[in-house]
C-alpha cells in the first residue's frame, strides 16, 4: 500500500471503531453520574462516581431478578436447542428420502415466520395451555425459533462426516444407538459451540416475545425489564442505563475470551 | 474395538460379521420431537392466526363472530397500516443498503495488512452481541434533545439543537441508522470471509494483466463476492422487515403511529386497541410479505448466479 492510502485506511478504520464504541462510553458516563448532574454526557464523572443508579436499577427495576430469569431461560433453551437439533439432523443428513427432503423444506419454511406475525394466536395458545408467564411458555417458542438454523448447521456438519466411521463401528458390533453416542455425538463438538453461541446470544437478548409472554415483574427477563424500567421512569434514564450494563457485562466477558468462536460461529449462522 | 487388541483377555465368542444395514426408517424418529414442537408452537399458530383473522375477537372475551375477510379489507384501507407497511420497507431496504456499503467498506479495509486489525474487527462487530433494547437505549443518549450527545456537538459549532425523535421523517432515519450500525458487523464478516475465499492466484493473475486497484476490485473482487452479497442481502432485508426492538425503545412507534413497523403495530393493535382479529390479519399479511420477498430474492440471486456462470 502506498503511504497516503495507508493513512486513509487507518483513519477510516479508526472512525468506524470510534462510532461503534461511543455509545458504550456514553452508557458508562450516564450510569455513573448523579441524576441531578447536568454536565455533558461526554464528560466522565471522575470526581463524583455514584453507585445510586445501579442500586436503583436493582431495587426498583428488579434487574437482578431479571438477570436470574434470563439465565434460567437461556441455559435451558440453549441446551434443548442443541439436543433436539443434533437428534433431528442425523436422519436428515443420513437418509435423504423424499419424506426427509419434505421435512427439511418444512423446517426452512418455519425459519421464515416472523415472531410478531403469530403474536395473537401464540399468546392465546399459551394462555389456553396455562403457560403464559412461565419459563416453559417462553422457552418452548424461543427454541422453535432457533431450532431451524441449528438443525441446518448440524445437518451440514454431519453430511461432511464420512459414513465409513459409522460403518466401522457397526461392523464391530455396535448398535445404532451406541454408534451415535460413542462415534457421532462426540464429533459434533465444534458445531455445538457455534449453536450454543448463536442460541445463547439470541435468547439472552430477546425482547419482543419475552415482553408479551412474561407478564409479571417477577418473571420478566432482562431486555423487557430494562425497556419497562426505561418506559416507566423516563426521567431516570441513568438507572435504566445502569441496569442495561448488567445485561451487557456477561456477554462482553464471554466475547473477550471466546472472540474467535463468536465471530466464526456467527458467520456460520449467517451464511446459508 | 476388536477382541484381538486384548490378547490377554478371555476372547468373547466371535460375533457373526453381518454387513451394517443402511439407516432404516426408524431413525426418522429422531426428528419427531423437533417436528412436534414446530407443529404446536409455529405451524398451529400460523393456521390459527388465519382463522382468528376472520373474526372480530377482542383478545379477551369468549365472544367472537365470524366476519369473513373484513379484517383483510381493513388492512388495505387503514392509513396506520399503510404507514407501517411503508416504514417496514424503509427499515428493510434502508438498513440493507447501509449495511452492504459499510459492511463491504470495512471488510475491504480490514482485509489489508494493518496493525491491530483483529481488534478493529472485534470492535466493529461488538454491537451485534448486545440486545437491540440496550442498543436503542444507548442511542437514546446520542439522539435525545436535552443533553443528547449529538446536540452537544452541534452546540459546540453554534448550531441549534435538533429534535431527532419527534419529527417522524428524521426519527425513521435515526432508527435505520441505529439498526444498520448494530448489524453491519455481520455483513462485514460475511464479506471478509468472501474476500478470503478468493484464490490468491486469481488476484495475482489479474495484477499481471495490469488490472490493479479499482479495476481489479471491479472485475475480479465484485463478481467473486456475489455469493457473499446474496447471503448478506437476504439476511439484512429479512431482519429489517421484521424490525421491532429498536423502534419500540426509541420511539414506541410514535409520534402517533408515524414510525411503526408492521411488527410494532401488531402489538399495539392487539394489546392497545383490543382488536385481536385485526392484529391477526396484520400478522398474516406480514408473514406473506416476508415469504414473497424471501422467495423472490433467492430466485433472483439464483438466476443472476446462473447467468454469471454461463
Amino acid at each position: 500500500m502506498r503511504r497516503h492510502t495507508k493513512i486513509l485506511v487507518t483513519l477510516l478504520v479508526l472512525t468506524g471503531c470510534l462510532v461503534q464504541l461511543v455509545p458504550f462510553y456514553l452508557a458508562l458516563t450516564t450510569a455513573f453520574k448523579e441524576q441531578s448532574d447536568l454536565s455533558s454526557v461526554w464528560a466522565f464523572p471522575f470526581a463524583a462516581i455514584t453507585w445510586d443508579n445501579l442500586a436503583a436499577a436493582i431495587a426498583q427495576g428488579g434487574v437482578l431478578r431479571a438477570t436470574f430469569n434470563s439465565a434460567v431461560v437461556t441455559v435451558i433453551a440453549t441446551g434443548l436447542t442443541c439436543m433436539l437439533a443434533a437428534l433431528a439432523a442425523y436422519p436428515l443428513a443420513r437418509r435423504r428420502t423424499r419424506l426427509n427432503r419434505g421435512v427439511e423444506f418444512t423446517i426452512l419454511a418455519v425459519m421464515m415466520v416472523p415472531p410478531l406475525s403469530i403474536l395473537v394466536p401464540l399468546y392465546s395458545l399459551l394462555n389456553g395451555l396455562g403457560l403464559l408467564d412461565t419459563y416453559a411458555g417462553l422457552i418452548l417458542p424461543l427454541v422453535c425459533l432457533e431450532l431451524p438454523r441449528a438443525i441446518f448447521l448440524y445437518t451440514q456438519f454431519l453430511r461432511a462426516v464420512p459414513l465409513s466411521l459409522e460403518e466401522a463401528a457397526r461392523v464391530d458390533g455396535a448398535s445404532r444407538l451406541q454408534t451415535l453416542r460413542i462415534i457421532i455425538f462426540p464429533l459434533l463438538k465444534p458445531v455445538t459451540v457455534t449453536v450454543i453461541i448463536l442460541t445463547a446470544v439470541y435468547v439472552w437478548n430477546e425482547f419482543a416475545l419475552s415482553s408479551y409472554i412474561m407478564t409479571s415483574t417477577e418473571m420478566r427477563t432482562l431486555a423487557p425489564s430494562i425497556a419497562a424500567f426505561f418506559g416507566a421512569n423516563g426521567s431516570n434514564v441513568n438507572a435504566a442505563v445502569a441496569g442495561s450494563l448488567i445485561g451487557v457485562v456477561p456477554i462482553l466477558i464471554a466475547y473477550l475470551f471466546l472472540q474467535r468462536y463468536f465471530m466464526k460461529g456467527m458467520l456460520a449462522g449467517a451464511e446459508k | 474395538m476388536s477382541a484381538t487388541a486384548h490378547p490377554h483377555q478371555a476372547t468373547p465368542a466371535p460375533r457373526p460379521h453381518r454387513p451394517p444395514r443402511p439407516a432404516g426408517a426408524s431413525i426418522n424418529l429422531m426428528y419427531v420431537p423437533a417436528l412436534v414442537l414446530f407443529a404446536v408452537f409455529i405451524i398451529y399458530p400460523v393456521l390459527q392466526g388465519v382463522s382468528i383473522a376472520m373474526t372480530n375477537w377482542d383478545g379477551y372475551s369468549s365472544r367472537r363472530a365470524f366476519v369473513g375477510l373484513e379484517n383483510f379489507a381493513r388492512v388495505f384501507s387503514d392509513p396506520n397500516f399503510s404507514t407501517a407497511m411503508t416504514n417496514t420497507f424503509i427499515y428493510g431496504v434502508g438498513s440493507t443498503v447501509i449495511q452492504q456499503v459499510l459492511g463491504l467498506l470495512f471488510a475491504v479495509l480490514l482485509d489489508q495488512k494493518l496493525r491491530g486489525r483483529q481488534i478493529a474487527r472485534a470492535i466493529i462487530y461488538l454491537p451485534v452481541l448486545v440486545s437491540p433494547v440496550v442498543m436503542g437505549l444507548m442511542y437514546y443518549l446520542v439522539f435525545r434533545y436535552h443533553q443528547g450527545a449529538l446536540n452537544d456537538i452541534l452546540g459546540v459549532f453554534g448550531a441549534a439543537p435538533v429534535s431527532w425523535m419527534s419529527d417522524a421523517g428524521v426519527a425513521i432515519g435515526v432508527i435505520v441508522v441505529v439498526n444498520s450500525l448494530q448489524f453491519m458487523g455481520i455483513s462485514m464478516l460475511i464479506y471478509l470471509s468472501g474476500l478470503q475465499g478468493i484464490p490468491q492466484e486469481i488476484r495475482e493473475a489479474a495484477a499481471l494483466d495490469g488490472s490493479i486497484g479499482w479495476n481489479q476490485f471491479r472485475s475480479i473482487t465484485i463478481p467473486q463476492l456475489m455469493p457473499a452479497f446474496a447471503s448478506s442481502v437476504v439476511l439484512n432485508l429479512i431482519g429489517g422487515l421484521k424490525l421491532y426492538d429498536v423502534i419500540q425503545v426509541l420511539t414506541g412507534g410514535g409520534p402517533g403511529y408515524a414510525t411503526n413497523s408492521v411488527s410494532t403495530l401488531i402489538g399495539r393493535t392487539y394489546f392497545g386497541n383490543q382488536a385481536a382479529g385485526y392484529a391477526a390479519a396484520q400478522g398474516v399479511v406480514l408473514f406473506l410479505v416476508i415469504v414473497v420477498c424471501t422467495v423472490a430474492l433467492n430466485w433472483w440471486f439464483d438466476r443472476t448466479r446462473s447467468h454469471l456462470e454461463n
